[in-house]
């Protein structure tokens, strides 16, 4: 009895992108010295009021309609408090019992091995982050020290269902999270920054004899710096469940709830402290925020605001370009403004599918190269067209053609310019091209009696030696048609 | 509506209040009392009426995202028992 169905919820939290924090004019810059982003609002000084921060609100709304939520008509903050030395007042403002936003969904996109799958959400609401305790790694007992200038961050908190089942899906899920966040504006989500946090709580299912199955308990599993931290913690946690489960029989409910760290460099999760009882924050209304209510007119602001989500992108890539999953979604993946790019390289005349692995490959390489964006990049799409128009015409192999568009880059020209420069020729003429595949064949019959007795394969080599007689310049997919015709009359 | 001595040691663990044990008998009865002036409350008949979430019958107060002034190092760490250059510096904590 060793299968069983590993069962995840994520809490993600994700930085809102504000210029100040949530309920004061603080800046929110990463990485300002210590202590110099704060005030008596965030630092929690006696008689100040916070007030919020129009744009956080209009972000988590925005937020929270791209993941498919209910939205509450009217919603308020409540303080959830516990002592910590980077939670200033000693209270968090967060979210209760009337979470702005709740019941939505996120569907993971399919891919070539599998459907797209959907991820229920709990609820989505928006609190302010604490700040930041850095602890004396010494050993020696020593201090912590705290730097506050994080305390007040505008932060949306996204809290799945149960419903993830393995740890690639629980990357796959953050995977899209992010583009999503990302693509509509919401967050810049990165991880490095601390702009996207995510905790996992991981259970397992054992299947019984009697068709029933056993829960163990839930374990938190924090300090997830990582997607692929998230993957391989998940992974190692219900192992390690399954392997307690077989040593001491303990279920769900047996034991409260706990929460464990991830060590990266070892790879192993360390199961720490009870979770305190979420009764034990005792939660009221903050009586200091004036509550909202939603209405129609920011709903409609909210809605104006989305733009075209990740999962509507790929869909009309597939239906209006008759792209596959794996094209539409490599495309989505690299943003909005690469996708548009694309979409005039198509509309100035080259095909979709060639178009799509132009920007996909060289446009891209070029500009992680550069360290440039779409728009710093110099070739039109009309110019780049122009390109993937001339290799079909002319049948340059794709190392031929990369050279043509280096030469492109390089000197600024046109594809046309590029080749006549380059003298690149192609190799089209069918006589020419059988006469030296025949004397190919000759020179190596044992490639012909390799390809005759099953191993296509044997072919290349072939296609080979008349490349490199032609340096290059053969026309691929006629070589290809004639070689299959000269090896067919043996 | 009683309260025992061992929830108010446990809201006084959750407050960081140390009370003696003087202070819990002391506090005992006090406590319920309030509590008890709830539960009063709670014996209103209330059906139909609205639910108040929240004492503040204004909604919608916004500030525009827009930088303001915050303090210097100095001044966030004036009133701090101790600091380590410009942090504040507290108790070795552990998670
Ligand atoms: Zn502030």
């Amino acid at each position: 009895m060793s299968e069983y169905r590993t069962v995840v919820g994520l809490e993600v939290h994700v930085q809102l992108l504000t210029i100040s924090k949530l309920f004061c004019g603080c800046s929110v810059t990463f990485g300002q010295p210590p202590n110099s982003a704060v005030c008596p609002v965030c630092l929690g000084m006696p008689g100040v009021l916070p007030v919020m921060n129009q744009k956080a609100f209009e972000l988590a709304l925005r937020a929270a309609l791209a993941l498919n939520c209910q939205i509450a008509p009217y919603t308020k903050w409540d303080r959830k408090n516990y002592y910590y030395p980077d939670l200033p007042k000693n209270f968090q403002i967060s979210q209760y019992d009337l979470p702005f936003s709740f019941e939505g969904y996120l569907d993971i996109p399919a891919s070539l091995d599998q459907p797209s799958k959907r991820v229920g959400l709990f609820r989505a609401h928006l609190e302010e982050d604490a700040g930041k305790s850095m602890h004396d790694e010494s050993g020696q007992g020593g201090s912590t020290k705290v730097d506050l200038n994080r305390a007040g961050t505008p932060l949306l908190e996204i809290v799945s269902k149960p419903e993830i089942h393995s740890a690639e899906d629980a990357r796959a899920y953050l995977e899209e999270l992010r583009l999503l966040l990302k693509e509509a504006g919401i967050s810049d989500c990165e991880m490095q920054e601390g702009s996207l946090r995510c905790d996992a709580n991981v259970n397992i299912h054992i299947p019984q004899a009697d068709g029933s199955f056993i829960a163990t308990p839930i374990v938190e599993v924090k300090n997830l710096n990582s997607f692929r931290a998230v993957e391989r913690s998940i992974r190692y946690e219900a192992m390690r469940q399954m392997e307690q489960y077989q040593k001491d029989g303990k279920k769900m409910g047996e034991v409260s709830k706990c929460t464990a760290g991830w060590d990266d460099a070892r790879g192993v999760t360390i199961v720490q402290r009870r979770k305190e009882e979420a009764s034990d924050y005792r939660y009221f209304p903050e009586p200091d925020l004036a509550p909202i209510r939603i209405t129609a007119e920011m709903l409609e602001r909210a809605k104006a605001s989305l733009g075209e989500l990740p999962h509507q992108a790929r869909a009309r890539l597939q239906a209006d370009f008759g792209l596959g999953i794996y094209d539409a979604d490599l495309l989505v993946r690299m943003g909005r403004a690469i996708t548009a790019y694309f979409e005039k390289v198509v509309s100035a005349g080259a095909d979709a599918k060639s178009a799509c692995n132009w920007v996909a490959n060289q446009v891209l390489t070029t500009l992680n190269e550069s360290k440039s964006t779409i728009d710093q990049y110099p070739l039109t799409p009309g110019i780049l067209a122009g390109l993937v128009v001339e290799v079909q015409k002319s049948g340059l192999n794709m190392q031929r053609a990369r050279e043509v568009y280096g030469a492109m880059l390089a000197d600024g020209v046109d594809a046309k310019t590029a080749i006549q420069k380059l003298g690149f020729v192609a190799v089209a003429d069918e006589a020419a091209l059988a006469e030296m595949i025949r004397k190919a064949m000759a020179a190596n019959p044992k490639a012909v009696s390799d390809f005759k007795a099953g191993k296509i394969k044997a072919a290349d080599s072939l296609k080979g030696a008349v490349m490199k007689e032609t340096k290059g310049m053969a026309k691929a997919d006629l070589l290809q048609k004639i070689l299959l015709d000269e090896l067919n009359k043996v | 509506m009683s309260l025992t001595a061992d929830q108010v040691r446990w809201v006084a663990h959750l407050s960081r209040l140390k009370l003696s044990e003087a202070e819990v008998a002391q506090m005992t009865p006090q406590l319920a009392s309030i509590v008890g002036y709830v539960d009063q409350l709670q014996k209103i008949n209330t059906e139909g009426v609205k639910p108040l979430y929240h004492a503040l019958e204004q909604v919608n107060v916004f500030r525009p995202d827009a930088l303001g002034t915050s303090l210097s190092p100095e001044e966030a760490l004036a009133n701090a028992p101790e600091r380590l250059g410009n942090f504040f510096q507290v108790p070795a904590v552990l998670d």
